[in-house]
């Protein structure tokens, strides 16, 4: 749910990165957390298990500068993509104004990045949202790994509504920003349309 | 139900800003924040600075999404209070109107009891307010909608925004 308030002048939105366990939605967030300079973020927060992996979300708040007047702000939340977090990223999508899909690119996680977005279809339906409806981009990550699912093999089994679609490396940042920038953008055209 | 967005305006932001430095004064806290379910910050009062505003209404909207997962697990609507007491400082945390938190720090000076009480209070003043809000945007609805300062954003202001 965008949060407008006219009397600060701030538009806030919400984005989430959903996608199956250890694909790569933290090492996104870290990445633009990394190139994004002082005055642009605040702080990065992980609730994280000991292990490292994603306990509840990560959260990074992004300040993209002005428009119309209105400093525009952008919060990046991650879910936790272990299958038994379900009720953790459920709550997660609470608000969601645009969703980054990372699927992980190796033919072994193929299974878990399609039942992902059916885990996704799903909550977002519990929310009232409809995943048609959604500002969504698709992010196929770890394109560097050995034996790397075909691009189009992914795309077809994988692509929900001919949303963007990106190739990526989030380790080394490869279309790490132009996933977030589709997102936003989607989200921002939505804000015209009312 | 989902909505689209929520929209605070000068008026309503003032009296909310109003109930906040009140609450802070009677409650003698160090201070209050206003927080949407989703973790938007909406507005606070009281020694704000020492805090990381974002960080903080991104937790607490967590951890009430958390407890409310909680209470309906073992059938209750919500857990419409939550305390959390540290060494010197505590969290009073409580919902408002049913979609808005209302947070409050305090430490020796105050004292739980003496929050609550306060709480109840500015809650129903900010009650009010968030129904005034609910009856502008019903109007608006209904009748001649408000002009969008957004309706004209153009591509090119969009692009703006990501260029280096």
């Amino acid at each position: 749910m965008t949060f407008i308030n006219y009397a600060a002048r701030e538009i806030n939105c919400k984005i989430v990165y959903y996608g199956p366990g250890l694909g790569g939605k933290t090492t996104n967030l870290q990445y633009i957390y990394s190139k994004t300079a002082p005055e642009r973020k605040g702080k990065m927060i992980s609730l994280a298990t000991e292990a490292d992996r994603t306990l509840f979300f990560d959260f990074l708040p992004l300040d993209l500068g002005t428009i119309r007047g209105f400093n525009t702000r952008f919060h990046l939340y991650t879910v936790p993509g272990q299958v038994f977090y379900d009720a953790s990223r459920k709550l997660i999508l609470k608000g969601v104004d645009g969703v980054i899909f990372v699927a992980d690119s190796q033919p072994e996680r193929m299974e878990a990045n399609v039942e992902s977005i059916r885990n996704l279809e799903e909550n977002l339906r519990d929310h009232g949202f409809d995943l048609v409806t959604m500002p969504l981009a698709l992010q196929f990550n770890k394109r560097d790994i050995n034996g790397a699912v075909p691009n189009d093999e992914m795309y077809r089994m994988l692509n929900y509504k001919r949303e963007p679609t990106f190739e990526a490396v989030a380790m080394n940042g490869l279309g790490v920003f132009d996933t977030l920038k589709s997102v936003a953008k989607q989200i921002l055209v939505e804000l015209r349309k009312r | 139900m989902s909505l689209a967005r929520m929209e605070v305006y000068e008026e309503e932001f003032r009296h909310l800003e109003g109930s906040l430095r009140r609450l802070r004064l009677d409650a003698n806290a160090k201070a209050v924040f206003l927080i949407d379910r989703n973790g938007q910050h909406i507005a606070a009062a009281g020694d704000t600075d020492q805090f990381d505003s974002t960080s903080l209404a991104s937790l607490t909207a967590g951890n009430v999404a958390a407890t409310d997962g909680l209470a309906k697990l073992i059938g209750e609507s919500e857990f419409s209070v939550l305390f959390h007491e540290g060494q010197r400082d505590h969290i009073h945390i409580s919902i408002v109107a049913r979609r808005a938190i209302l947070l409050v720090i305090f430490d020796e000076r105050s004292s739980l009891g003496l929050v609550r009480l306060r709480v109840k209070r500015a809650s129903t003043e900010m009650e009010g307010v968030f129904e005034q809000m609910d009856q502008k945007s019903e109007v608006g609805a209904q009748g001649e909608p408000e002009p969008s300062p957004f309706s004209e954003i153009t591509d090119e202001d969009i692009d703006a925004l990501f260029s280096e």
